[in-house]
Order: structure tokens, then sequence, then C-alpha cells
């Protein structure tokens, strides 16, 4: 007795005071996350990283956008929530007793449990579908235009003009600290510039010479892995001419900070005449270059060799480091 | 022990250990290597940089590391550092020494020279008796002939040269075996090795800009990446341009 005589009352649930805040946290809410909705959808959205330059990228954005709007109700909820927890029900001063009782409510436990699987289980349909339909799971990275363009043989590996049943083939090398890029449809010249069309597809071949490196074309949406040994494809269509960053985003020595460059976006036509002044430009180095491929290992190429056996060099001071190389640890 | 003094003695150790831990980054992480400002030795609009390469670095404790050195400009002395200091707006005429051997490019892409005035490179080699007549070079292949040693690139401003190197089984067997290989010793300047000499522009703006060397020359090291290759002061450095 004396206990009860200790507690007040607890107020009707979800009142108090006269006032019914179930009711007002409902139209508070809905109104805030309808505006919320709006605002994150139509106003942040378009300004969402990493931008639209690309179908890579507008597909980033896109579900970036998709994914924040439907947070944006959850957030508001919990916020509204706490702010109102603090307005409303806090302890009033010299009020030392306890709060009431809490029960469990089964039709609380229905509604939380309905709406988070509701919640969860439209972002796993959307995020399986923008896996698969859009951003080519299984193949790298961006959409997936091979069924568009043809398999080989329409596809060809050593011409391409522009709008036509092929894909563009740039061949990005890693190595410390730099990237390169090979143009196997031109020549197969190799450069230090990025330079691609703006509205045809492209294939990004991923490879490295050394160690892990990670190329990131930042406002294209592209991002592949370079491994050594091995070759790893992305694809994208630029939608916009200009510039774009591309950055190492895998942690690859001590200037791994520094190893970034920029590319460019440009018309079709500024494309082609690039890429054969550069084929005319880079020829005499293009020979030196080792034959076309997906990867390549130095430590085996044949005319590594040749020099040293010439020299009969075989550590510091002349010789490769291959494989065989009793320094190599 | 009293509470006061067993507080004194744990913020004491405390404190030590701090101390401990901000020395070792400092000393050991933190650590980089001298400086030489070419910034007061530019006149006319020019400066004149020297750097060397060396096949070992006989003053550190890395001695089979492979090393550029730079040249003081107030005493003539090479110093074991691989950063300098360069005026905005200037043109550079650089000087390298090459006493190290051949070793192939990984990349042949980088046998191109690029960024420099005129494209080209100008080498002349001593093989021990003599010094060739200076040609201009463009593009080396490393894979075709034991032609080039290092690189001096500086990937922010699209500059890459490759360093020449003696080219014949016995130049590679007499190289340089004290470094700095001239100035301390006059024997080691008769060692076979490349002089190469290209010009260009230091931007405007100032700003810091790391060069480094692309040919994997970390002997030792899994597939030559490693040791000098990865350490400043070594295969790589830094180029300040000072507006």
């Amino acid at each position: 007795m004396a206990a009860e005589a200790s507690t007040p009352a607890a107020p009707a649930a979800g009142s108090s005071g006269g006032r019914r805040d179930g009711l007002w946290l409902l139209i508070i809410w809905i109104v805030l996350s309808v505006v919320g909705c709006l605002l994150v959808y139509f106003v942040w959205g378009p300004h969402i990283p990493p931008g639209d330059m690309s179908t890579s990228a507008a597909n980033q954005q896109f579900d970036l956008t998709v994914l924040g709007t439907i947070a944006t109700p959850v957030v508001i909820g919990v916020l509204l929530y706490f702010g109102w927890a603090i307005a409303f029900w806090r302890q009033k001063p010299g009020d030392e007793t306890d709060a009431a009782p809490i029960h469990g409510s089964a039709r609380i436990s229905a509604l939380w449990i309905t709406v988070t699987a509701v919640i969860v289980l439209c972002l796993a349909v959307f995020g399986t579908y923008e896996l698969i339909e859009p951003a080519g799971s299984g193949s790298g990275q961006g959409p997936q235009p091979i069924f568009q363009h043809g398999l080989p043989p329409a596809a060809s590996d050593t011409s391409w003009t522009p709008n036509s049943n092929n894909l563009l083939q740039v061949q990005v090398i890693a190595q410390q600290w730099a990237f390169t890029y090979r143009y196997p449809q031109f020549g197969g010249f190799e450069t230090t510039d990025l330079v691609l069309p703006v509205g045809q597809a492209v294939q990004f071949n991923v490879t490295s010479l050394d160690v892990i490196h990670d190329f990131w074309a930042y406002q294209l949406g592209v991002k592949a892995d370079a491994n050594p040994g091995v070759n790893n494809i992305a694809y994208t269509t630029a939608y916009h001419t200009g510039g774009f960053t591309v950055r190492c985003d895998e942690l690859c020595g001590i200037w791994h900070g520094a190893m970034y460059d920029y590319g460019s976006v440009v018309s079709a036509t500024d494309f082609m005449n690039w890429a054969h002044s550069s084929e005319i430009k880079l020829a005499s180095v293009t020979k030196m270059l080792p034959p076309y491929a997906l990867t390549y290992d130095p430590t085996v190429l044949a005319q590594v060799g040749k020099v040293n056996e010439q020299l009969g060099l075989t550590s510091a001071g002349g010789g490769y480091y291959n494989p065989a190389d009793p320094e190599q640890p | 022990m009293s509470l006061p003094a067993r507080v004194t003695t744990l913020v004491i150790a405390f404190l030590a250990v701090v101390a401990g831990g901000i020395y070792v980054a400092l000393h050991y992480i933190g650590a980089q290597p001298p400086v030489e400002d070419y910034t007061s030795f530019a006149s006319n609009g020019q400066v004149n940089v020297t750097l060397m390469t060396t096949p070992q670095t006989t003053v550190t404790d890395k001695p089979d590391w492979v090393s550029y050195f730079v040249k003081d400009p107030s005493t003539g002395q090479f110093v074991h550092t691989t950063y300098f200091k360069v005026p905005a707006d200037t043109q550079v005429n650089v000087t390298i020494l090459g006493y190290d051997g051949c070793t192939p490019l990984r990349n042949p892409l980088w046998g191109r020279v690029t960024g420099v005035a005129g494209g080209v490179e100008h080498v002349s080699i001593y093989n021990g008796k003599s010094m060739s007549a200076t040609q201009a070079v463009s593009t080396f292949d490393s894979w075709a002939d034991c032609s080039v040693q290092h690189t001096f690139a500086i990937p922010g401003l699209g500059i890459n040269v490759p360093v020449a190197s003696p080219n014949t089984v016995d130049e590679n067997n007499a190289l340089c075996g004290t470094s700095p290989c001239v100035a301390n010793t006059d024997d080691q300047a008769n060692a076979p090795h490349s002089v190469v000499t290209f010009s260009f522009m230091t931007p405007k703006a100032g700003g810091t800009f790391r060069w480094q060397c692309f040919v994997p020359c970390g002997g030792g090291y899994v597939d030559g990446n490693g040791g000098p290759m990865g350490t400043p002061g070594y295969m790589m450095g830094q180029m300040e341009v000072q507006a």
C-alpha cells in the first residue's frame, strides 16, 4: 500500500496532461517525412556524389538517392521521438518518483516487426535488381553492355569507330606510383593520358605490373582493383564531356596518396583525332612495348632475359629481379 | 608508498611512455632527408641542379641500396638526399651523373623522354677511359639493349627522363664502389658513368612535387619494389617549387 501511495498514477497511454502524444507525433512525423523525402529526392539527390557524368555514376547516384529517401522517414521518426521525449516527457524538477512501468504490447511489436521487415525486404529487392540489371553483377562494375553490342567476333579488339557495334577497349595499367593507359584498338599505344569519347560504351581492362592498386575514376563512378596477373573488367558510358579524377584506392606504398591523375571525356570526333595522333606520335615507343595482353608478367618476358644474358648481370647494379634471383626473398 | 607518491610515479611513467612514443614517431617515422636549396642560386630565369645516381650508398647503414644524391649548391659536395628546392617559373637545367649499371624498365613506356625542353635528353657516356660525344635521345629501348639505369620522373609535371647507363659488360663490372662517386674521391670519378642533361620549366605557382624512379631497382625486395624504391632519400624524393 505504501508503494502504491508513493507512486503517482501513470498517465493514460498515448496522452499526457490531456495532450494526445501519439496522434501529434504521427501527424508531425508524416508532414516532416513528406517534406523531407521531397527535399532529399529532388533537391539533394542531384548533388549526391559521384554525380551523373556516366551511366555507372548516375546509377550510383540514383541508388544513393533512393536509399537516402527511404532512410529519411526513419531518421525523422527517431529524432522527432527523441525531441518529443526531451520536451514533454522529461522528469520535472523535484519529481523523484519512478516512471510508469513498461508492459509488452503485442500490437506495437507486430507493427514494429512488420514495418522493419517490409523496409528490409524492399531494400533487398531493390538492391538485387540494381546489382544485376544496370550494374552488371559478376562482370566488374558498371552497366554490362556486352549483350547490347554483341559478343566476339562482332566485337573487335583491333579496331573501333564511334557508334559501332563494338566496345572501346581501354587497358588500365597500374604501377608504383602511376597509372598508364593502353588503347589496343589504336595500334596498342600506351600513354599517361586517359581520354574517353562521350556517349560511347567503354570497357576498362584493369591490371597491375607490381603490387595491388585500385583504379577509381571518381566522377565516372568506375572503381576496379588492379591486381598483378589479373584482368579486372569495368564498363561505363560517359554522358557528358569534361574532366574527371583518377585515384588509386588501395594502399600501395609510400606514395599511394600521390598516385592520381586526371582524365577527360571529349566528343567522339575529338577522341578519334586524339587517338590517331597519339598512335602516330607514340609509334616509336609502342614498338618497344610487349604485345597487347590482358595481363603482363615482366619477370618472365623473354626480352628482359635477353638483356640480362647479354650482360651477365643478375643483381643490383644491372640485373632484373626475376623469380630465380637468389636475392629474391 | 603513499597515495600521492604512487600517483606521481604513475604520472611520470605515463609521460615517459608518451615521450618515448613521440620521439620514435619524430625520429624514425617523421624523419626527412635534408633539402638542398637552389632558390638563391637562380639567375636570368634559370637554375642549375645536379644529381647523381650510385650503385650503393656507403654513407648510410644501407650500403647495398642504390640511391640518388643531390649536389649542395653552396659547397659543391654531393649530399645523400633527394629533396631540393627551386624557384617557380624558372628553367631548371638538370645534370644527372649516372654511376649505376643498367636494369630493364618494368614498363618500356618510361623509356620515352617527356615533359622536358625539346622532348629530348642529352647523353654522353664515360667508359672509364674517354667521354663519348653528346647525343640527343628521345626514346630508350631498355629491353633491346642495356641502356637505362634509373629514371627521373615527376608525374605531376608530366616529366619522365630515363637515365642512360654504361652499356657494356666491362663497364657494368667496373662501377663506382664508394658513394658519392665524385667530389670526395677523385679515383671514383673515373668509374664508367653517363652524363645526362635536360631542362624543364617549373610552374608559376609554387607547390611540392614528388619525383621517383620507375625502374624496379630495390635489390633484395620482392620484384625490386621495396627498400630504396619506397624510402625518401634514395630512389624517390620531392622537388619544392617556391613561388
